[in-house]
């Protein structure tokens, strides 16, 4: 069903969350990233190269180029309306959906650049799922149905399966032991919180390679947004992560590598902990520290 | 300091403006009351076994029934409904989820000025298309010269395509684009979204427009008189002329035999709870629709 499929070998042997990511604005040849390791070794699970978008005749984005190395938290910052959604949603051409959207440049998914001659967007968002700030659960549909809808409507029947892979995800979004045995029961009588992870499940039940979170923790209270934060840190074993968060100490707290979006460009990447301890640009400094945005 | 003037005053004002408006409203009622106090107590009085069961009698000969008009009914609204739901359905699928073009005004224009178009005009377009002439393919007849089941179904059919269009795209647009994007997301091909999630998350407004176009188009006279026409007997196929309940109806009513007017009255009975009974089903849908959203 996957015939873009890329081998998921190269994912095991993707990029280990240390090595940093290539960005434009903050080059290699900083003193930070000179003390890294080179990333020529192991391919990123995302590179964007040149990236602009245009809303009709207003371009959102400027310019961007970051590598999303694989398997690690990479989280987007910045102010409201500086195209951190945008671009999160530039991933997995969720743009197409959009009559007025146009995106130019290059976003390579593995190697393969996703808006390339022939790619079918349906494929690549098989690929590269996705989580809404606000949840959203099927109503029509019980909690089992809902985890399983991303499969069955791409064709797979067997029940077996469909049951394996449903446990498989809801354990995998700490949500079993808290739904198992509801399965039936419609999937918006649970709580915010658990209708979150809910959508988080239904994203993994489809095996992506890279899962994009716009704000998924947004509408929820600290102790549902801890379980949340816990998630995302058990799941960048397998997968690849991309957050965008308004929440400082959340970037902060999930994420092995932070770039900060300001009107529409990319200010600075680089690993969270240099972002938040001593980022190069006096612009990040400034928002990182709540000066302004 | 926040005393008001004339408090007395305004209270009375305000009685005399709820009282005025609770009138209005009592009065739109009093018709609905009329009718079913006359329909109920001249049709119970007429309604016999006899009339579910057997064909009419013979002009002059007391006694018979309709039930080949309410089994023609029932053949009419279901070749209306399989012109209008399926067109219906999907033109409002594409005015709600497709081409945010000027040709969807234009769409939803036309569809607003057809809701409004006289049934009657519908009824003399359809037999000027259809009833006056013989259709033939390849020199093959497929349809006499005449009045018929198709082209009475077809009038209703086409008048049920603009209500259930535009009650569908409403009910669509509804649905929080949320849902789309998250089908979207994982993979889910367009169609399949639109189908599967779209259309599946508002069904229930989607039947309930299909119902009441149903119940709209159950009464039609005016366009029936020239398509589906009179039939005494059973019909033994599409291409006969078929008796209609409000057909009937107006034939009976109008004849100069008391026993012919008891029995109009009956066959208004059973079209009015036919037609209750489908606005029942209508509360009982919406009413769950409202539980499952609360
Ligand atoms: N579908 C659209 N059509 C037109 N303009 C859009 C559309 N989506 C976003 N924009 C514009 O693009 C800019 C960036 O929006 P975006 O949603 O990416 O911001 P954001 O960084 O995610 O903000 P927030 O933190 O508030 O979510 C905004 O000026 C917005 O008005
Ligand atoms: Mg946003």
């Amino acid at each position: 069903m996957n015939t873009i499929m890329i081998d998921r070998g190269e994912m095991d042997t993707g990029a280990s969350p240390a090595e940093p990511p290539l960005s434009g604005q903050a080059p290699p040849s900083t003193p930070a990233l000179q003390s890294l390791p080179p990333s020529s070794s192991t391919a990123p699970a995302l590179s964007v190269k040149d990236l602009c978008v245009y809303f009709g005749p207003n371009q959102v984005l400027r310019s961007v180029s970051l590598e999303v190395p694989a398997r690690a938290v990479t989280a987007i910052i910045g102010p409201s309306g500086c195209g951190k959604s945008t671009f999160l949603r530039s991933l997995n051409r969720m743009h197409d959906l959009v009559p007025s959207a146009r995106v130019e440049g290059e976003v390579k998914l593995f190697g393969q650049d996703i808006y390339g001659p022939g790619v079918e967007a349906v494929l690549v968002r098989r690929r590269v799922g996705m989580v809404f700030q606000k949840s959203n659960p099927f109503p029509t549909m019980s909690v089992s149905d809902n985890v399983t809808v991303g499969l069955r409507l791409n064709g797979l029947r067997r029940r077996a399966l469909l049951a394996e892979r449903m446990e498989q995800s809801l354990v995998m979004a700490a949500l079993w032991d808290e739904v198992k045995d509801r399965l039936n029961a419609p999937a918006i009588s649970l709580s915010g919180g658990q209708q979150q992870r809910l959508c988080i499940a239904r994203a993994l039940a489809v095996q992506p390679e890279v899962l994009l979170m716009d704000e998924p923790a947004s509408a929820l209270d600290p102790l549902a947004t801890a379980k949340i934060e816990d998630l995302i840190l058990s799941l960048k074993k397998d997968y690849t992560i991309v957050i965008v968060t308004h929440n400082m100490q959340q970037a902060a707290r999930v994420s092995d590598f932070t770039a900060f979006f300001y009107l529409g460009e990319l200010i600075e990447y680089d690993t969270t902990s240099k972002i938040f301890t001593s980022p190069s640009q006096k612009r990040t400094e400034d928002y990182v520290t709540g000066r302004f945005g | 300091m926040f005393e008001v003037k004339n408090h007395r005053w305004r209270k009375v004002k305000n009685g005399v403006m709820e009282s005025l408006a609770l009138g209005a409203a009592g009065l739109a009622l009093v018709p609905l009351a009329l009718v079913f106090y006359h329909v109920v107590k001249a049709g119970v009085s007429s309604l016999n076994w006899a009339f579910f069961t057997q064909l009419p009698k013979p002009t002059g000969e007391v006694g018979g029934g309709m039930a080949n008009a309410i089994v023609g009914t029932f053949i009419l609204l279901g070749e209306a409904a399989a012109i209008g739901v399926p067109v219906g359905v999907l033109g409002g699928v594409y005015l709600s989820e497709y081409g945010a073009t000027r040709l969807n005004w234009w769409i939803r224009f036309g569809a607003d000025i057809l809701n409004g178009v006289p049934s009657i005009v519908w009824g003399v377009v359809v037999a000027g298309l259809l009833v006056v002439h013989r259709i033939t393919l390849f020199g093959h007849v497929l349809l006499r010269r005449g009045n018929s089941a198709l082209a009475g179904g077809l009038v209703l059919g086409l008048m049920m395509i603009p209500l259930v269009m535009r009650t569908t795209e409403e009910v669509l647009r509804l649905v929080p684009g949320g849902y789309r994007e998250a089908a979207l997301a994982l993979g889910v091909a367009r169609w399949r979204t639109t189908l599967q999630i779209v259309v599946r998350t508002a069904l229930k407004g989607i039947v309930t427009g299909v119902l009441l176009a149903l119940a709209r188009v159950a009464g039609e006279t005016a366009p029936l008189l020239f398509t589906s026409g009179v039939n005494l007997y059973w019909m033994r196929n599409l291409t006969q002329p078929v008796a209609a309940l409000p057909v009937q109806i107006f034939s009976y009513a109008i004849a100069p035999y008391a026993d012919w007017h008891r029995q109009a009255w009956a066959a208004a009975l059973v079209l009015l709870v036919f037609v209750l009974l489908i606005n029942v089903g209508v509360r009982v849908l919406t009413r769950d629709r409202f539980q499952q959203n609360r």
